[in-house]
């Protein structure tokens, strides 16, 4: 009998002891008037920007890393930042003059050598960095990696290091080479008439001496040469920047402190900024999208810009021969309704793509598809069936641990309704299986593309996804002569508008084949709090200008 | 009791060993290069895939790694996330959040629902029963990231009563709406539970003689009713504690806690080994310890089931 007062007693008492701590706990959740507070993820790998792949790592990376070039916010112009000047007489062999005064948050002197060093580290194969494939276009890239001889075949576990260590004796790059303190050269293997564009990639950044020391602490208090350091990373909570007293460049910031918040999701973020406990996101959770609702949500303290992120639908002809006639593609591609998928499916953020080149872009001109890439459901039933139609249901593949499902059914239903052809959305493949498949040509019928660009140059929406040994040409491989030829003139033209013209009319080849369908441009968002004085921009990366926010 | 309890202990080894040897086959043998998708949209290099495998063990055959994985967990070595974060440190931190999480919400269901089933238990038809079972259908028959979201917005963003989020060491005071959104469709159950229990014991005969003995009622309905009908209650509660650790997702990503629920559905996309097998042993260890304890409980509350 008395067991059982003992029993409710001790539940009740805990229960009520946990009630009150419960209430009694510490209310001051939120860390005080601190400066910025703007939205994180989780970064996927330390924080060296040689081995950084992904935004979460990458925006506060964008803070703490300075390199030789900048790209406008703006227009993403490329313009000096560390660098003095670039000079090439036959975009083969560059004279890179850094200015003298840069120093890393820890004091130290940004010097030739300070990039030399970093670049052969990331280049260097067995090191297995993200931004080796960046290093690409130098002399004495080859000689780094680790290659098996043409005849053998790697077994799928085999390491290719173990057994075929890189060439190259001195871990260096025959290209680069220091010739005193504040100048260096670069060579590259072919002509490479933009590579002033892609040396404001984080992968170019100069590192620090105690990087070398050891690279793995440094990937957890990473030092740069940015206008910002960072000052403390607490995983799954925080990364705290703070500004870098030895920073003397022309792109400081203007709050002291900036700390990147860490969600595992939009929704929280948002909800906490319509709080105010958050001052920027750049991340709009979908619901939120449908009708402008977040820019009511915010009293319009949002924006909205085109972004370097292009979706297009591919086809592998080799895989599913009964697509290998161009003008099957080009139906398809003219029986979707790019305009009301956008409206109806991602409330309209998305802008319909003329083109295979993100408009964001140096180099960009609209109406590279032409005809092909406007909705005209009888023109495209006409052509279909005078290319003789597709026997069966075509399938668009997408991955299924993202959000595809919607827009690809949705594009299913315009190209069923335009060509009286029966569509289905396969579901079936999560993002690594997808990769996967695709690279072994085990996918039929259509499947979904996406490209974020590394720089801001309309190369590098052509040469990475469509030249002939592209590691993304999951098209066949899509191998046209004539579209190598015009890349390779163009990496050799003497500047850059006779090299973007050259580009554009590879580009305009594309529309012959019809193996990859434009489907649309992305755009990027940013929302901010009331505490922000202004606007915040946004750059062509879709990240938001936190170097020029200002609170009240 | 001791010997139960001892007996039961070990019955936990063979479970442990068995199911994280299931999610473990599971997890490594997806199909897909578990590589792929980890350096943007584009296939990983083949030193970095090498250097990969060769750190996840991956190049042995199954039985092999996983024989591999025990040995470090018995050394209470959980390995590395794909984060390159000790799963230990993180799991244990994660856990820690959770479990205060899993408390308060308890702690919620356990004292409404069990004073709604009673008060509505004793008084079948009157306004209270008919108000609980009402307010419980209503809050068993919306989906949780609605009841979430709702009172977030209107508790958290709009009024500023509770935070909006939780902040990064999880104070209590923050996990409190949390912990109601999370316990609010136990608290439901619980309480129609606790009340059809209840009164059906209300209704049999040693009740009416201990009435017809003039006990006075608290005493009736404390002692000799409550106690009886507690057993299925305490069960339910028991099996839930398990499921409110490992099942809260949804709340977690809502209010931004740095949770388990999180931690294995990033895991599992992420094609994390390491993180989900990890944290799936631990959760099966807290689910056998939470079902113990209930065990034992019976004991106290009804000393007919013994464990002798």
């Amino acid at each position: 009998m008395r067991g059982i007062y003992r029993a409710v007693g001790v539940v009740a008492a805990s229960a009520l002891a946990l009630t009150l701590s419960a209430c009694g706990g510490d209310d001051s959740g939120d860390d005080s008037e601190a400066g910025l507070t703007v939205f994180g993820c989780n970064p996927e790998n330390p924080l060296v920007p040689q081995n950084t792949a992904e935004t979460c790592g990458g925006d506060p990376q964008d803070l703490t890393v300075a390199k030789l070039i900048h790209y406008d916010v703006e227009n993403a112009a490329p313009e000096y930042d560390i660098a003095e000047s670039i000079e090439t007489k036959d975009n083969q062999n560059f004279t890179v003059k850094i200015k003298p005064d840069y120093k890393f948050s820890d004091g130290t002197a940004v010097t030739a050598e300070s990039f030399v060093k970093a670049w052969n580290y990331a280049a260097w194969g067995p090191n297995a960095y993200q931004a080796n494939y960046f290093f690409e276009p130098f002399a004495g890239y080859g000689a780094m990696q680790c290659v098996p001889p043409e005849n053998v075949e790697l077994g799928e576990e085999e390491d290719p290091c173990a057994k075929y260590p890189p060439t190259d004796k001195d871990e260096a790059l025959d290209g680069l080479k220091v010739v005193d303190e504040t100048t260096f050269t670069i060579q590259t293997t072919e002509k490479v008439s933009n590579l002033e564009v892609r040396l404001g990639y984080t992968a170019f950044a100069p590192l620090p001496e105690s990087f070398f020391e050891d690279p793995e602490a440094f990937g957890e208090k990473p030092v740069g040469a940015g206008p910002y350091q960072v000052d403390e990373w607490t995983k799954n909570e925080e990364i705290v920047l703070s500004k870098n007293p030895e920073y003397s460049g022309e792109f400081p910031g203007i709050e002291d402190k900036i700390t990147f918040r860490i969600y595992e999701n939009a929704e929280a973020a948002y909800a906490d900024l319509q709080a105010g406990n958050l001052d920027v996101i750049n991340q709009i959770p979908t619901d939120s999208l449908i009708d402008d609702k977040w820019l009511s949500d915010l009293d319009d303290r949002g924006t909205s810009r085109p972004v370097g992120v292009t979706q297009t639908i591919g086809i592998n002809p080799v895989a599913d021969k009964s697509l290998d006639n161009p003008d099957l593609r080009k139906a398809i591609s003219m029986a979707i309704d790019r305009q009301t998928v956008i409206d109806q499916i991602f409330a309209g953020t998305r802008e319909p793509a003329t083109g295979w080149v993100s408009p964001v872009v140096d180099g960009f001109k609209a109406g590279a598809c032409g005809e092909w890439c406007n909705y005209d459901p009888e023109a495209a039933k006409k052509l279909w069936d005078s290319a003789g139609g597709y026997d069966g249901a075509l399938t668009l593949a997408v991955n299924n641990d993202s959000d595809h499902g919607p827009w690809a059914e949705a594009a299913c239903n315009s190209i069923r309704q335009a060509l009286d052809v029966e569509c289905t959305v396969d579901l079936s493949r999560d993002f690594a299986t997808f990769l996967t498949d695709l690279g072994e040509g085990k996918i039929k019928g259509m499947f979904r593309q996406g490209w974020q660009m590394d720089y801001p140059s309309i190369e590098n929406f052509l040469v990475p996804l469509y030249s002939a040994g592209a590691s993304s040409n999951y098209y066949g491989p899509y191998d046209n002569p004539e579209f190598e030829e015009l890349t390779r003139k163009a990496a050799a033209a003497p500047d850059l508008d006779q090299a973007n013209a050259l580009y554009q009319q590879a580009e305009a080849l594309l529309s012959e084949d019809m193996r990859i369908i434009p489907l649309w441009y992305a755009t990027g968002q940013a929302g901010w709090s009331d505490r922000v004085q202004g606007e915040v921009a946004i750059n062509a990366f879709g990240v938001p200008d936190y170097r020029n926010v200002e609170l009240n | 009791m001791g010997k139960y309890t001892l007996r039961r202990l070990l019955q936990m080894i063979p479970v442990v060993i068995g199911s994280t040897f299931l999610i473990y086959a599971m997890v490594f043998s997806l199909p897909g290069d578990p590589t792929a998708g980890k350096c943007g949209e584009r296939p990983c290099s083949p030193q970095y895939v090498a250097q990969f495998k060769e750190k996840y063990n991956l190049n042995d055959p199954l039985p092999v790694q996983y024989v591999k994985y025990m040995g470090n967990v018995l050394q209470g070595d959980l390995g590395e996330s794909q984060y390159g974060v000790p799963v230990r440190d993180e799991l244990a931190d994660r856990f820690t959040t959770t479990l205060k999480l899993g408390v308060v919400a308890l702690a919620f269901e356990a004292i409404i629902g069990i004073g709604a089933g009673v008060l509505s238990g004793l008084r079948r038809g009157g306004f209270i029963d008919n108000l609980v079972l009402v307010s419980t259908l209503v809050v068993i028959s919306i989906p949780i990231f609605v009841i979430g979201t709702v009172l977030q917005l209107y508790l958290g963003v709009k009024w500023g009563i509770f935070p909006v989020t939780v902040g990064s060491d999880a104070p209590w005071f923050d996990l409190l709406l949390p912990g109601m959104v999370l316990g609010s469709t136990s608290l439901a159950y619980l309480a129609r539970l606790m009340r059809s229990d209840l009164s059906d014991t209300m209704r049999t005969d040693y009740i009416r003689t201990a009435h017809a003995k003039g006990l006075p009622q608290g005493r009736v309905v404390g002692v000799h009713a409550l106690r009886n009908s507690l057993i299925p209650v305490i069960t339910f509660l028991g099996y839930d504690f398990g499921a409110l650790l490992g099942g809260a997702i949804i709340t977690e990503g809502i209010f931004n806690i740095h949770g388990i629920g999180g931690y294995v559905y990033r895991g599992i996309g992420d094609r994390d080994g390491m993180v989900v097998v990890g944290t799936v042993t631990v959760l099966v260890l807290v689910y056998l310890l939470a079902n113990l304890i209930v065990d034992l409980v019976y004991g106290l509350i009804d000393p007919r089931i013994s464990h002798d």
